[in-house]
């Protein structure tokens, strides 16, 4: 045991001398978090919009007001004629143009039909359906109040409710997911490199010579590790509840067991790495194209699974994140239990003494 | 000071790997308290035969013992009771002295206060005392080699492996790693020494010369001299690789 702990103090020093190994540690999950959090925002909020008034009726202006005290727009351009529209969108200057047509009010009192043209830049698509949809809630919203005082609305009426995220929160996508990708970075990564380390410098063999058991010496490499993963996916989990209010529907103990299953497994398959390769630099090269990559693109943490091609649903298929975050989904915001995610939690068990396995097998033969 | 009594036995050791023969029926014991040397050029099999020793491989065949134990079934035990020093640098760059110090002692289970005695005698001996609390990278590498031969004879074992020890150093520096070499031998631990340099092998009690595998010629310096009419250990070599 006493071996063990001695071990246990080297690895320690190792992690806080290497300014590398820090700002992988604690400077990659903070600015993931800022990034995510702050930067890739896929949230409408001041959008730069002209609105051309053709009919400045009562119900238009009332209307115009409402869009744009919502927060999500602001007026930046009053085009005088239609041969301004493309050069606004063309110098950047607004991204929607709402064009009430002439007698709107009146149209729509009489036919229930009131024309409002919607021009949208699509040179960012995602941004443009967004804003759209945006405009298109708050108009409906705004006739929806105004016509069931005395009758009616025409038409049929939509109500839309976006279960478990109503407010459309970036967070609560990227939070659960962003849990599964520093932890495959800290864990797997980290342990690829640090094994990797010892390697290259040759002070693996020295190990190998002495009395610590091969089990004590990856246990050792290994534990620092998970208990510095443990510290970041608290971290993460808390700044996200606190900070971006993303919350833990589910049984909390319930989420804490899961993810230390994905930390066990993300050690594993540091573990499966680095008998595969001899200098930190290639662990690293592997780790980050491997694991990082994949675990961003592939998880579904931005795209969702089922709206890729097969081929690389199958390759999805073999990312541990990709179980992960759905077991995050489903316990952090739908309230989930066991029930729903076993087969997630057997997968990633499975995947787990796969790796175990591999990596027992590798290092037998490296023995031999 | 040397007896007859083995502290290694070798015996019909063959190593494989795949078609590759890296050590082909090797023979021979080194006896307590000798400076045994292992020369043969690079490839000739000397790393391999080591690393079996050690436990870090596994041979193919043949019957060994280290240190009464057996090679095959008892490696945990042949791992407590010896050294390591390989030729790749061997102590941690990110760490003191003192911290490679214990961390060694620690893994070699000694007691602390033994360790620190030891650490006392050995960094006064060294003249490395006053840093004590240096990096080991900042350290130049002939003291670094010191140090790591110091730091694997720490917890007294009974032979210490040194894989071509002094690689990249400049011929003083060699003779006084040879010197702590010598001190080791007088404290009763056998010395267990591969190199390429001919001079060192003149330092040696036994040498034994491997080349494609196999053991050519094993005796003391001066039989193998007289044996092979030649001045130095350099022209036996070079007589003997003909």
């Amino acid at each position: 045991m006493n071996r063990f702990l001695a071990f246990l103090r080297k690895e320690f020093y190792h992690i806080f001398r290497d300014p590398r190994t820090l700002v992988i540690l604690f400077g990659i999950p903070i600015a993931q978090l800022m990034l995510f959090g702050y930067v890739m925002t896929n949230e409408v909020r001041n959008v730069k919009i002209a609105i051309v008034d053709h009919s400045k009726d009562d119900l238009s202006k009332r209307l115009s007001q409402k869009l744009l005290s919502s927060g999500f727009f602001q007026l930046s351009a009053i085009p005088s004629s239609e041969k301004d529209y493309e050069s606004l969108f063309r110098s950047g200057t607004v991204k929607e143009i709402i064009v009430f047509e002439p007698d709107f009010a009146i149209n729509l009192m009489k036919t229930g039909k009131g024309g409002i043209q919607v021009i949208a830049d699509a040179s960012e698509p995602n941004a443009a359906q967004l804003i759209v949809n945006y405009t298109t809630a708050i108009t409906n919203n705004f006739i929806r109040e105004e016509f069931t005082k005395d009758q009616p609305p025409a038409g049929i009426n939509i109500k839309v409710r976006m279960l478990f995220n109503e407010n459309m929160r970036d967070a609560y996508n990227f939070i659960p997911g962003l849990i599964a990708v520093i932890l495959m970075l800290i864990s797997a990564m980290m342990t690829a490199i640090t094994i990797a380390r010892e390697k290259e410098m040759g002070t693996m063999e020295i190990l190998l010579a002495s009395p610590l058991k091969p089990i004590q010496i990856i246990l050792g490499k290994v534990v620092p590790y998970m208990i510095l993963s443990i510290v970041s996916a608290l971290v993460v989990l808390a700044l996200g509840m606190i900070v971006f209010k993303v919350p833990v529907i589910g049984s909390f103990t319930l989420l804490l067991a899961e993810i230390l299953l994905y930390i066990f497994l993300a050690l594993t398959l540091g573990i499966l790495i680095s008998t595969f390769v001899d200098s930190q630099l290639t662990a690293m090269a592997i780790s980050g194209f491997v694991l990082m990559l994949p675990s961003i693109l592939l998880s579904g943490f931005i795209f969702p699974v089922k709206n890729m091609p097969i081929a690389l649903q199958i390759v999805a298929n073999l990312m541990p994140p990709r179980w992960f975050i759905e077991i995050n989904r489903t316990v952090m915001l739908k309230g989930g239990g066991l029930n729903e995610i076993w087969p997630n939690t057997l997968v990633l068990a499975g995947m787990s003494v796969l790796f175990i396995f591999i990596s027992i097998r590798k290092f037998k033969i490296r023995l031999q | 000071m040397i007896t007859r009594e083995p502290v290694i036995t070798v015996k019909n050791m063959v190593k494989k790997f795949g078609n590759f023969i890296a050590n082909d029926n090797l023979n021979f014991e080194v006896y307590k308290g000798e400076i045994f040397g292992f020369i043969g050029a690079n490839g000739a099999g000397k790393t391999t035969a080591i690393r079996i020793l050690c436990g870090l491989s596994t041979p193919t065949s043949g019957e060994m013992k280290v240190a009464g134990y057996d090679v095959f079934r008892q490696t945990e035990k042949i791992k407590q009771n010896i050294g390591y020093m390989s030729q790749k640098f061997s102590l941690y760059e990110d760490l003191t002295v003192y911290e490679n110090i214990r961390f060694y002692g620690g893994v070699y289970g000694m007691k602390i206060a033994e360790r620190k005695a030891r650490t006392k005698e050995m960094l006064d001996r060294l003249g490395l005392t006053a840093y004590e609390n240096r990096k080991i990278g900042d350290l130049p590498l002939g003291w670094k080699q010191k140090l790591a031969f110091s730091i694997a004879i720490l917890h007294n074992p009974k032979i210490v492996f040194l894989d071509e020890p002094t690689g990249g150093v400049d011929p003083i520096t060699r003779r006084q790693f040879w010197n702590l070499i010598y001190e080791a031998i007088e404290k009763g631990i056998t010395v267990f020494v591969t190199t390429h340099y001919m001079d060192e092998a003149e330092y040696c009690d036994r040498v034994s010369i491997m080349a494609d595998g196999k053991i050519v010629a094993l005796d003391t310096p001066e039989n193998l001299k007289k044996q092979y009419d030649a001045a130095n250990m350099d022209e036996v070599f070079l007589k003997i690789a003909r």
